[in-house]
């Protein structure tokens, strides 16, 4: 395979423990009641367009984008409204959702719930993104950015390149990986569609080497496709990170505070290239996804294919119940996931994994004193200093910390995860970043 | 269910650790300890167990009831600092020199900046500078080397290579003269001549060196940047003045050069954070060195020149930034 | 010999003399003419330099209102809310202008979820900034509305004004509060108002901030405003109007009846340096909770809490301010 390929500034070898690698993806039985938070995307959250007690059908649109960076919501059961209410959801804060009440499982018409292949595509880039949009497709990868928003590409840039992220550097996480193994063709088919899309004439699979059956399986159907290619990666974590992967691809730099297509490439993850493939050919919105359960005290680690807005109470206990010593409760990967105060939290688009730890696993270690090691420094896939920018946002330097260019931070983690002295590193930095951010807003502003 | 815990990402934490890292240096520096008892003798032993338990002591006391903080003696970095120090004097220090020095290295070297990760320069060096300046004759007489000296103070003594050629070529002796009664390569880099007690066997330091870099406590780029620059800068001397100059391997070998550049002027935290920046930092020891061994007052300088590079490390962060992902730019000088 | 002296004596002497010409004719040619008063005001402001009143320190202020008194006559919009109304007549006196008395105020912390009302539900670890916790979860208690009690109010305190409580894990305000404002900046939940001090220092306000339905806030906190509406509609003199679940009481409105205070379900309500009333029958329900409750139903949290305090103090001293 010769040399793979890799980004060049940092990264680390965390312990991968992709425990669910093996087991196929399952299907949880819907849950008697859903909760589907309204605001699923980044961006303004979506506004309500069906009301209390109405009845409504699977895939059926129930809340409107409201504004240009937002997404469509649909229903991801059929049943009835119960009540529109706040709810907890993965940000540990009560944000408005729908409740609905399950009633039999009766789909929207036009939803063709079929098997079949189809890689016939006979609609124009326009009609594409049309269908994206009405189908509330967001990365799913984790950072939720509206799919169509990134389809469009804003007057005087060009895109080259489609890149198609089947990294899933994250530890633990498998999801991705299981819909390469089971369905590889449909995302070869997402991939042509959303190079039509943006019309660009080559799209590259990346895919790290640790998925040799991927790698193996999606190159031999990507030969049978013009343009369409898989690059194996060497294994180094943050690699599913937007910039880092476009770096390993074309070794092109995304410029600081710039969007991916600056450079002419646009990143989907292999789930949204899924998801669009079933909008554009079967009419079927985002009401599904593949979540990876897992954890080292959990007893039967799995893939799942869950409704959005089942309850990851559900999804824990079809992987094998709660362990009795869990100590924290992760939404997304061990790496940059959120921990959760409750497991009564809804799925929702994002959610690409749950990760059980253990108690003992945790809790922080006590914080020493840097000794000036500069391993943050050497693992920084952005080329920053965290050490200096977590001392800056410690006094309260904002303006410094600005100029040392904390905005460019990707919350990866690496340099905490790296620290000897078991500093909270990106703990300081996103306390700066929050404080920069509200600088720069104000500027703006006056 | 126990009570759930809320944190910011990342959950997971390398194998990293304060204490690894310290520890492994400990370890680095076995094979060079090893040689300095074997040609030593008990005397090497002495000073090492009275440097190392006295750093601890110092380390303790003032953490314990001056700074009246948490005593953080298990760390391994006062041993660290201990058995650097150690290498850096003759075995025959009286013991209370050794005590004074131990002292020199915790209390003004380290404590009185604040601890661990805050102080500007290597413990071991000021201690030793203190050591030189304050007792000039204990500290460069040095004993001859003979495997395992059963005396614990050996009074033959004899001086280093280097010294001996300062001195010979002060008296008017030429070169050629003076080489034939210099160990050979050999000898001196299995560490048979003169010197403190754990600069003498270059081959058991890169040894450490090679341990380190392999651990990753240390990066390639400060001590082979020192080496180069050593060699290099004696090769142009040596190469218009063989008669007057000495060759660039002697001075690789000979002096402090390797213990200096492998373990004093990668110490993490008085040396600086990017990779340009730790090269300048090499290049300026280098310079430094070879500026003192030809043309200054005393025969060897790597001392002086880690201490006076340290100072200049907050500089040389500051002026030598990592490459930023998606910026055009290596290494911004200035702002 | 005494030539030596006599030549340095005479060349020191001419150079001394040429500067001090040169001196005299660069200061009076750099010459910048600045207002006295200037000087005069600033010698009467705090010299805290807060910013409390929207300047960028005691000068700039002067600076300003000096200007100002010069061109509009009066001191509308000025007001060094440390000084208070000692000092803004002083600075008035200065300027040759009137003010108006204001009325002094307090910062007040508008939220009782202590570690007895609002247990923990979970742990929190991390550095020790409310900013921070804001952005990660709704909080320990499970309240999103709710005091993180990581202090970043005490650390904008430059009067030394507002501590942590260890017996509650919520910030006090004392007497040395000059009503600055910088914690009301710092809390990232909004839960710090400025309100008036009141006459002798009695006032009522609604020590909540949370502005869910009642069931849920009550779930989480058990002196959480429910928006139940009693207050409302008990106040004689319209001064509190109920938004999203929440009772405010308007302090221009507020006669100091305490009926509101009588008719709250939860406690939610606080009257301050009111003399203890007459025993009535009905009516009696200790409106502060009293210190012991607190102390011997936390005293596990209240070492939690010193940890976090003892952090706090590092990274302040850390931050070598």
């Amino acid at each position: 395979m010769g040399l793979l390929k890799t980004f060049v500034l940092g990264g680390i070898h965390p312990p991968e423990n992709k425990l669910s690698a093996n087991s196929p993806v399952r299907i949880l039985e819907i849950p008697p009641q859903v909760v589907v938070p309204m605001g699923q995307n980044l961006g303004a959250p979506s506004k309500p367009v069906v009301k209390r007690g109405d009845k409504v059908k699977t895939g059926q649109l129930i809340a409107q984008a409201s504004g240009f960076i937002s997404s469509d919501v649909h229903s991801p059961v059929s049943g009835t409204i119960l009540k529109i209410d706040s709810v907890m959801d993965m940000s540990g804060y009560r944000r408005p959702a729908f409740i609905i009440k399950v009633e039999g499982d009766e789909w929207m018409e036009n939803i063709d719930r079929s098997e079949t292949l189809i890689t016939d595509i006979n609609l124009n880039p326009e009609e594409i993104i049309a269908k994206v949009k009405e189908a509330g497709i967001v990365g799913m990868g984790g950072a939720t950015f509206p799919t169509h928003v990134k389809l469009m590409i804003s007057p005087g840039k060009k895109a080259d390149y489609l890149i198609i992220n089947g990294v899933e550097c994250e530890p633990y996480l498998t999801a991705d990986h299981q819909l390469m193994l089971e369905k590889g063709p449909e995302i070869i088919v997402g991939t042509k569609i959303l190079m039509k899309a943006l019309n660009v004439k080559q799209a590259v699979i990346g895919i790290e080497n640790n998925k040799p059956d991927a790698i193996e399986l999606m190159s031999a159907l990507a030969v049978r496709e013009e343009g369409i290619t898989v690059q194996p990666l060497q294994v180094k974590y943050p690699q599913g990170g937007e910039k880092q992967l476009i770096k390993a691809i074309t070794n092109r730099e995304v410029p600081s505070g710039k969007l991916p297509v600056e450079v002419g490439c646009v990143v989907q993850n292999v789930g949204t290239a899924f998801a669009v493939y079933e909008a554009v050919t079967k009419n079927k919105p985002l009401i599904e996804r593949v979540v990876t359960v897992t954890g080292k005290a959990l007893k039967n680690p799995s893939n799942l294919k869950v409704r959005i807005g089942t309850p990851i109470k559900n999804l824990v206990e079809m992987a094998g119940g709660m362990p009795d010593d869990t100590g924290k409760i992760i939404g997304g990967g061990p790496m940059m996931g959120k921990a959760l105060a409750t497991l009564d939290v809804p799925v929702v688009k994002g959610t690409s994994g749950i990760l059980i730890m253990r108690d003992e696993a945790s809790h922080r270690l006590a914080e020493g004193p840097c000794i000036r090691c500069s391993k943050c420094t050497q693992v920084c896939p952005m080329g920053l200093e965290p050490f200096l920018l977590s001392r800056l946002a410690r006094i309260g330097n904002y303006s410094s910390a600005e100029q040392e260019k904390v905005m460019d931070c990707i919350e990866c983690g690496s340099c905490q995860y790296t620290c000897p002295a078991n500093i909270p590193l990106l703990d300081y930095l996103r306390l700066g970043k929050s404080k920069v951010g509200a600088m720069i807003r104000g500027r703006t502003k006056k | 269910m126990n009570i759930l815990t809320i944190s910011g990402s990342p959950h997971l934490h390398g194998d990293n650790s304060t204490k690894k890292i310290m520890y492994g240096v400990v370890v680095a520096l076995l094979p060079a300890m090893f040689i300095a008892i074997w040609y030593f003798g008990l005397g090497a032993l002495q000073v090492i167990v009275l440097s190392v338990v006295f750093c601890l002591f110092f380390e303790w006391v003032i953490q314990k009831y001056l700074v009246k903080g948490p005593v953080t003696i298990t760390d391994g970095s006062a041993m660290v600092t201990g058995i650097l120090l150690a290498f850096n004097v003759p075995s025959n220090l009286p013991w209370w020199m050794v005590i004074i020095g131990a002292l020199a290295a915790i209390g003004i070297g380290k404590m009185s900046f604040g601890g661990l990760g805050k102080n500007i320069f290597n413990p071991a060096l000021v201690s030793r500078v203190f050591l030189l300046v304050s007792f000039p004759v204990a500290m460069t007489s040095w004993p001859k080397p003979s495997p395992v000296t059963k005396t614990l103070v050996d009074t033959i003594t004899g001086p280093t290579p280097l010294g001996f050629i300062k001195e010979g070529l002060g008296a008017g002796k030429s070169l050629a003269e003076l080489s034939q009664h210099l160990p050979s390569y050999a000898q001196q880099l299995m560490g048979q001549m003169g010197g403190s007690l754990g600069e003498v066997s270059a081959l058991a330091l890169i040894l450490g060196g090679i341990f380190m870099l392999w651990k990753k406590i240390i990066t390639w780029e400060i001590p082979v940047s020192v080496l180069v620059t050593v060699f290099v800068f004696s090769g142009i001397l040596w190469w218009i003045n063989p008669q007057h100059y000495t060759d660039p391997f002697f001075n690789l070998l000979s002096g402090g050069v390797m213990l200096g550049a492998i373990f004093m002027a990668t110490d993490m935290v008085t040396s600086p954070m990017t990779r340009n920046g730790q090269l300048l930092f090499g290049f300026g020891i280098g310079l430094i060195t070879m500026l003192i061994r030809v043309w200054g007052a005393y025969p060897e300088g790597v001392s002086f020149a880690i201490l006076l590079m340290n100072a200049v490390v907050p500089l040389i962060n500051n002026s030598f930034k990592p490459k930023r992902f998606g910026s055009a730019r290596v290494a911004v000088m200035g702002k | 010999m005494s030539n030596v002296v006599l030549i340095s004596v005479i060349v020191l002497g001419a150079l001394g003399l040429v500067s001090a010409i040169i001196l005299f004719f660069i200061a009076r040619k750099f010459k910048v003419y600045e207002d006295p008063k200037f000087d005069e005001v600033e010698a009467v402001l705090p010299a805290a330099n807060c910013g409390g009143c929207g300047y960028p320190g005691c000068r700039a202020f002067a600076e300003a209102s000096t200007k100002n008194a010069g061109k509009e006559k009066n001191l509308d919009g000025f007001l060094c809310p440390v000084g208070g109304n000692e000092v803004m007549q002083k600075v008035a006196g200065i300027l040759g202008l009137e003010v108006e008395e204001k009325d002094p105020m307090i910062a007040v912390v508008r939220c009782n979820g202590s570690y007895a009302h609002s247990p923990d539900k979970v742990k929190f670890e991390g550095v020790t900034s409310c900013s921070f916790a804001h952005a990660l979860y709704a909080g320990k208690g499970g309240c999103q509305y709710g005091c993180l009690g990581l202090g970043d109010c005490v650390e904008a305190c430059e009067f030394d004004a507002i501590h942590m409580s260890l017996e509650t894990g919520l910030p006090v305000v004392n007497d040395k509060c000059t009503a600055c404002g910088a914690c009301v900046i710092a809390c990232p939940r909004d839960i710090i108002e400025l309100r008036k001090k009141g006459p002798k220092d009695k006032r009522i306000f609604v020590s909540c901030v949370n502005k869910e339905k009642g069931a849920i806030a009550k779930k989480n906190c058990e002196v959480a405003c429910i928006g139940c509406g009693k207050c409302e509609k008990v106040c004689e003199f319209d001064a509190i109007t109920i938004t999203s679940f929440l009772a405010y009481i308007n302090f221009a409105n507020c006669k100091l009846c305490r009926k509101c205070v009588d008719v709250c379900p939860t406690d939610a309500i606080w009257e301050v340096n009111f003399k203890p009333r007459k025993p009535k029958p009905e009516a009696v329900r200790p409106k502060k909770i009293p210190a012991k409750e607190t102390v011997s139903a936390s005293a596990k949290k209240q070492e939690a809490f010193a940890e976090i305090k003892s952090i706090v103090s590092s990274n302040t001293e850390k931050s070598e301010k």
